[in-house]
């Protein structure tokens, strides 16, 4: 497998807490990955460190083929931008925003053009089916909704790698199962590999491979998947 | 009985012939104190289950003894019944209902005689996280009437890895409870 993303020996403590304690890992190019554990696991700092947010103790952590764990803070988060994107569990829309200004808005802060930044927003507003309820506001929208939106935001940059973290967290199953459709089938259409933060087997059963974290170590799979 | 239990208790009793060598009567006892809270084993069952089990090599009558009725046969188990009770235990399941039985009954064989229960588990989780992979894949393809289908097994397959996670925390008071 050559790998687009991987952390090798991540270590990373919170005062004398220790939150990874040695973790590995390779996410391929165009792969969906699933990273599982119960809270307080690590699972979700291993995430931040290998999306550049966090830097890690001690390790490295390599994004086609540079280490990106050494950069310095604005060029970390010029690569956040421009090569990753990001969906949480809530979706961290910007709640002053219509759904459709909040897609574009990483367009616009990439310094994109506004009429440009609306139109690409627009094609990703017919692509998850969310035509009708465009110029709302995130408060008015369902939480499946805005964690389409939330996807589509993520995606548009057209990142390399989409991290979320609990993406179907606070959403009844069935918008759960919604979500992570559309994030599984739209991010490999763009050719994205995604970091799946969860807990729940059902969201994890729909990356192509699973890693479970347990108290800041990786527990590998110890037969084949 | 159907035949999910009764190849369980065929490898609980093996998992108790392998703490040690005993007879039909303590074997019942045994089974009852640790497997049978809810489901006790008649005595038919077990000498039932015992004949078979001597049948098939994977028991021995290491001795007979006068009693104050019949005489009494203890058991041992073989060498074949050893490595019968590791392939059963090493071997993940694949997910079916009435597995809860199969899989609490493999959690204290393995702590009983002093396997890695963890592993076990671990092993298990993975053929369920497997299974459920599998079958997302397909629901994907399925109608909605099928897919509703596939969304049964797969809420009752993550129900088994709550409790497969849940089990995974709570072996270290388990081993010394079942030990009693």
């Amino acid at each position: 497998m050559t790998s687009l993303l991987s952390g090798h020996g991540l270590h990373k403590s919170f005062g004398p807490i220790p939150a990874l304690r040695g973790v590995d890992l390779e996410v391929a190019a165009g792969e969906v990955l699933a990273v599982m554990g119960p809270s307080g696991s690590g699972k979700s700092t291993l995430l931040h460190c290998l999306a550049g947010i966090l830097a890690p103790d001690a390790g490295e952590v390599t994004f086609d083929g540079r280490r990106i764990d050494k950069l310095l803070d604005g060029r970390r988060s010029r690569l956040r931008r421009t090569q990753f994107g990001f969906v949480f569990q809530f979706g961290q829309l910007v709640p002053e925003l219509t759904l459709r200004e909040n897609i574009a808005l990483p367009l616009l802060l990439g310094g994109r053009g506004r009429r440009g930044s609306v139109a690409a927003a627009g094609e990703w507003i017919e692509r998850l089916q969310l035509t009708d309820s465009a110029d709302r506001l995130p408060g008015e929208v369902s939480g499946g909704q805005a964690q389409r939106v939330a996807l589509a935001r993520a995606l548009i940059a057209g990142p390399r790698v989409v991290f979320a973290d609990e993406p179907t967290g606070a959403l009844d199953s069935v918008a759960a199962d919604e979500v992570m459709e559309l994030l599984v089938t739209t991010a490999r259409a763009e050719g994205a590999s995604v970091v799946v933060v969860t807990h729940e087997p059902r969201v994890a059963a729909f990356a192509d491979r699973q890693l479970t974290v347990r108290d800041g170590r990786a527990v590998l799979p110890a037969v084949a998947p | 009985m159907g035949i999910v239990r009764r190849m369980t208790v065929s490898y609980a009793l093996l998992g108790l012939l392998n703490e040690a060598d005993r007879h039909g009567y303590d074997l019942k006892q045994s089974y009852d104190r640790r497997f049978g809270a809810t489901r006790p084993l008649r005595f038919g069952q077990v000498y039932r289950t015992l004949a078979q089990l001597e049948r098939d090599g994977l028991i021995a009558v290491a001795g007979v003894e006068p009693g104050a009725g019949p005489e009494r046969k203890r058991y041992s188990i073989t060498t074949d019944g050893v490595t019968d009770l590791e392939r059963w235990l090493s071997e993940p399941e694949d997910p079916q209902p009435q597995l809860q039985t199969v899989l609490f009954t493999k959690v204290v064989v393995a702590l009983l005689s002093g396997r890695s229960a963890d592993v076990f588990l671990e092993e298990q989780r993975q053929r369920h996280l497997a299974v459920m992979r599998d079958l997302t894949r397909q629901r994907r393809e399925a109608s909605l009437r099928d897919g509703m289908l596939i969304d049964y097994q797969l809420f009752h397959i993550e129900a088994d890895l709550r409790w497969i996670e849940h089990a995974a925390g709570r072996l270290d008071t388990l081993a010394e409870e079942i030990k009693l």
